[in-house]
């Protein structure tokens, strides 16, 4: 249901919001309910190659040697491809916005750092010769010690998940991590009647859309190719993939279109540049599209973070201090993670006006499936956890966990301890409606809050 | 070489023949082949049912059926179901009751419902959730979804009465 | 070595292509074709048997006889099977019964194969092409057995004898937490004289919780009553560890769902 509270703010604008409130049918819906919208893998083409990946079954591991003759022998297989094939084989996605180094293999030459990379593609006439061959490729792997959560990676002699970090964390211009720096929290907390320090955590999470993430190419003559994709982001990963593939972007020819499901899923740029490249070798179209498994397995899922928070209040329920630790786990590898754990650091210390904060945020590699984007990431569990928080401190001083958020809610001329001052917050005036609508009352001078400090 | 065998089905009521490759599924014959590329393959495991389809009335997952094994028999799909541009009631509902997002899963939780409506004209929301419970959404959250077959089911026996 | 599908007449033709090591048997689909989909290399060949008496259910002197063949969505239909068929529709949802035959079942893995809890608790016998066995006994030779299966056969149970749950996480459909099926017959003044009780992901396949089933002799089914058989249904069990539930979870919650359904 929605309705219009058109009562707030009603003198700064003018009565004349004609589509707000109203339905509006979606464009591509009749698509959709007839099943004539085309989705990336809607084409088919004649003399067809399919893409099967042979991954790495270790977490860590030196590569000894990589053996594909007798995959290469088996009927129906036109190509098999190594490391040694990729014009430029290591990268990182977000280079694109000179966020470095380059820490990513797009076929595995020398280490595996997450069980599930892609060391070798195989390329024949059908999904099942595909399959046979890639079960033909012989791989000599030495293991290594792997490490699993954030606190193993960053103990004092750990095992170095990614030798292009040199740590087992993100080097920002800032140092190991991102900082905010407000006030004085010691001061904070010294003048406390309470402090409060909680620790949460939160496991990765898979988008799981039901198309699987994957893209067709086919070769257009003069060295130029369509790739049919579902990535989210399309000029993205056209760059990425002209880096990778060392071809000037004006070859490479993207089509996107109605993507079956992405939540954040579908922005890392990893079937495109070998299916190109797969194509550009053979001379043929060239499909690859992951499996359910590898969309579950392989797919980079939200982030595992760790948050620290502490806080010092008083017993009328003013925030006086706030400390926040975040960790991203990123996996072994950057893709957007060094940004989500930055996106925290803007993020904390939640929509509340607190005079002293101290803020540091880590992204931290380990050797796990590298995570990446999904929906507010490095934002939607930092509000878990300081809304988590928010609960037990009222709970601590035997408040009404809303009124404790009225009293600390940021309102317009507030300064932010991001040193921005606050403009057009309308919390305030968000809560008031939420305590109607759920019917959950709180005390009159609350009520009579308002965004602007001068009316209050 | 892949053995190719000749099938022949009738498709949305249509008479159609294709060579196929033995072991092929269904989902591959009429995507590859026929070229109705209303079901789509979400997982080929037979959970999340975006490839659902009618096989002589009844509901099948495209993707656990061999095509070989259709032979003589009659396949409707979601892109069957518009008959002379004109929507069929279910469709109509699920546009209008915004029971679609990405559309992926909708041609498959379209044939579900059809399957229900087809034997269950008048059916319960419990009925629904049940027609609609081999299918999964991962967009919209199911309840615009089992309220426009509702809806679509009213609007029928409107129709009838 | 490309898939092919083999259609046979008979059983016997069917062993006899299974016998060269690279075929499997197609019942439904939703385990063969399934695996051919994920990628499994072992067999090339799927044979399946045309033969329609596969297909049959026949419901004489109070014993049912349910062919391999026979789908979960034909004994939701049949009117003489009423009493089972919650452990019918508890298989997948609509477009898996469509297809998904009893045969198949009694080969599903843990987490599936609830159907086959049910025929556990019933007391079911499995007629193969080498001869007939109890179904206890073939679970346990399961994964080295290389027969045909044809039927199974039970005796029908006696109105509101036949208790059966499954706990899953998604509703109304989804994969066994665990899957409970008993077979309860009690006298006049309410006291237990026969008990028969099959658990579902309590080991890689369906087995009987034969300690609760003595507990419960002489009971009555009584909060007091049914004590000593809620602690012993867990006696022996190994529960499965997978995306659905893990063996931890699994032991604790068995006890708090095989009292309900003793009580419900």
């Amino acid at each position: 249901m929605i309705r219009l509270a058109k009562d707030y703010f009603a003198d700064q604008r003018d009565d004349d919001l004609k589509q707000l409130g109203q339905g509006l049918q979606r464009s591509d819906v009749p698509g959709h309910v007839a099943g004539t919208t085309t989705y990336f893998a809607d084409r088919t083409f004649p003399r067809m190659l399919y893409l099967k990946m042979v991954r790495s079954p270790h977490h860590h591991a030196r590569i000894r040697s990589i053996d594909t003759s007798e995959a290469e022998r088996h009927p129906g297989v036109a190509r098999v491809l190594t490391h040694r094939d990729i014009p430029h084989n290591v990268y990182t996605i977000l280079i694109l916005i000179q966020i470095g180094p380059e820490d990513e293999q797009v076929l595995a030459a020398d280490k595996v750092r997450w069980k599930g990379e892609a060391v070798v593609a195989v390329l024949a006439d059908s999904e099942r010769a595909a399959n046979e061959a890639a079960a033909k490729v012989k791989i000599d792997y030495e293991i290594l010690p792997a490490v699993f959560d954030i606190d193993e990676a960053l103990k004092e002699g750990a095992t170095l998940v990614n030798e292009y970090h040199g740590n087992n964390y993100y080097t920002y211009d800032s140092g190991s991590h991102r900082k905010v720096r407000f006030g004085d929290v010691e001061k904070g907390f010294a003048e406390s009647d309470h402090i409060l320090e909680q620790t949460y955590w939160s496991s990765p999470i898979e988008h799981a859309p039901t198309e699987t993430t994957g893209c067709v190419v086919v070769p257009e003559g003069n060295d130029r190719f369509t790739c049919y994709t579902n990535t989210q982001a399309m000029f993205f990963t056209l760059d990425n993939t002209s880096i990778i593939l060392q071809m000037p972007g004006h070859k490479l020819h993207f089509v996107g279109g109605t993507v079956g499901g992405g939540f954040g899923g579908k922005v890392d740029v990893t079937v495109e540049p070998i299916a190109i490249l797969a194509s550009r070798l053979t001379g043929r179209p060239v499909s690859f599209i992951y499996s359910r498994e590898e969309e579950m397995q392989i797919s980079s899922p939200r982030a595992a973070e760790k948050i620290i928070i502490k806080d010092g209040i008083t017993k009328d329920g003013r925030i006086l201090a706030r400390k926040v630790t975040g960790y991203t786990d990123a996996g072994a590898y950057s893709r957007h993670s060094p940004y989500g754990a930055q996106k925290g650091a803007a993020h904390y210390p939640g929509p509340y006006t607190v005079p002293n904060v101290w803020i540091d945020t880590y992204c931290v590699y380990t050797n796990r499936t590298p995570s990446s984007a999904m929906r507010g990431f490095g934002v939607t569990i930092a509000d878990f956890a300081l809304e988590v928080q928010m609960d037990k401190l009222a709970r601590l001083i035997d408040m009404d966990p809303l009124e404790f958020r009225f009293i600390n809610a940021y309102r317009d001329g507030d300064m932010k301890a991001h040193r921005q001052p606050t403009e057009g917050a309308a919390l305030i005036e968000c809560m008031q409606e939420a305590s109607k609508t759920a019917n959950w009352p709180v005390a009159d001078r609350f009520m009579r809050m308002s965004s602007y400090k001068a009316e209050a | 070489m892949t053995k190719k065998v000749p099938i022949q089905i009738t498709l949305n009521g249509e008479e159609r023949a294709e060579f196929v490759d033995s072991g092929a599924t269904l989902l591959r014959a009429l995507r590859d082949k026929f070229g109705d590329t209303s079901p789509k393959g979400g997982c080929h495991q037979g959970t999340c049912g975006a490839c659902s389809v009618m096989i002589d009335g009844e509901l099948h997952l495209s993707c656990l059926t061999l095509a070989e094994v259709c032979e003589g028999r009659a396949i409707e799909t979601t892109a069957g179901l518009a008959k002379d541009g004109v929507l069929h009631p279910l469709q109509q509902a699920f546009l209008e009751g915004f029971a679609a997002q990405c559309g992926f899963c909708t041609p498959g939780m379209i044939m579900a419902a059809k399957a229900l409506l087809d034997h269950t004209p008048s059916p319960t929301r419990d009925e629904v959730v049940e027609a609609l419970s081999g299918n999964i959404c991962r967009c919209t959250g199911y309840e615009p979804v089992i309220k426009a077959v509702l809806s679509a089911a009213r609007a029928n026996s409107q129709k009838v009465a | 070595m490309p898939l092919s599908l083999r259609t046979v007449d008979t059983i016997p033709e069917a062993r006899a292509v299974l016998a060269t090591g690279q075929a499997r048997y197609l019942g439904g689909g939703t385990l063969a074709v399934r695996a051919a989909n994920e990628g499994d290399l072992s067999f090339d060949t799927l044979v399946r048997v045309a033969d329609p008496s596969l297909g049959t259910v026949n419901v004489t002197g109070g014993r049912a006889r349910l062919g391999a063949s026979v789908t979960m969505s034909a004994i939701l239909r049949h009117p003489e099977l009423g009493d089972i068929a919650p452990a019918a529709r508890a298989i997948g949802g609509p477009a898996v019964r469509t297809v998904a035959t009893v045969g198949g079942n009694l080969f599903a893995p843990t987490p599936y194969g609830d159907f086959v809890v049910a025929l556990l608790a019933l007391g079911a016998v499995v007629e193969t092409d080498g001869g007939t066995m109890a179904l206890d006994e073939f679970l346990l030779l399961r994964g080295r057995f290389d027969g045909i299966v044809a039927a199974v056969e039970f005796a029908l149970p006696a109105t509101g004898t036949f208790r059966f749950a499954k706990v899953s996480r998604v509703k109304p459909k989804g994969l066994s937490v665990l899957s409970i099926a008993a077979v309860i017959e009690t006298d006049a003044d309410g006291t237990v004289t026969a008990a028969r009780i099959a658990l579902g992901c309590m080991a890689d396949r369906p087995v009987r919780a034969e300690k609760a089933e003595a507990a419960l002799m002489g009971a009555k089914l009584t909060p007091d009553g049914v004590a000593a058989a809620v602690v012993a249904v867990s006696h022996g069990i190994r529960p499965a560890t997978d995306p659905i539930a893990s063996k931890w979870y699994r032991r604790e919650v068995l006890p708090v769902h095989f009292r309900r359904l003793l009580l419900g």
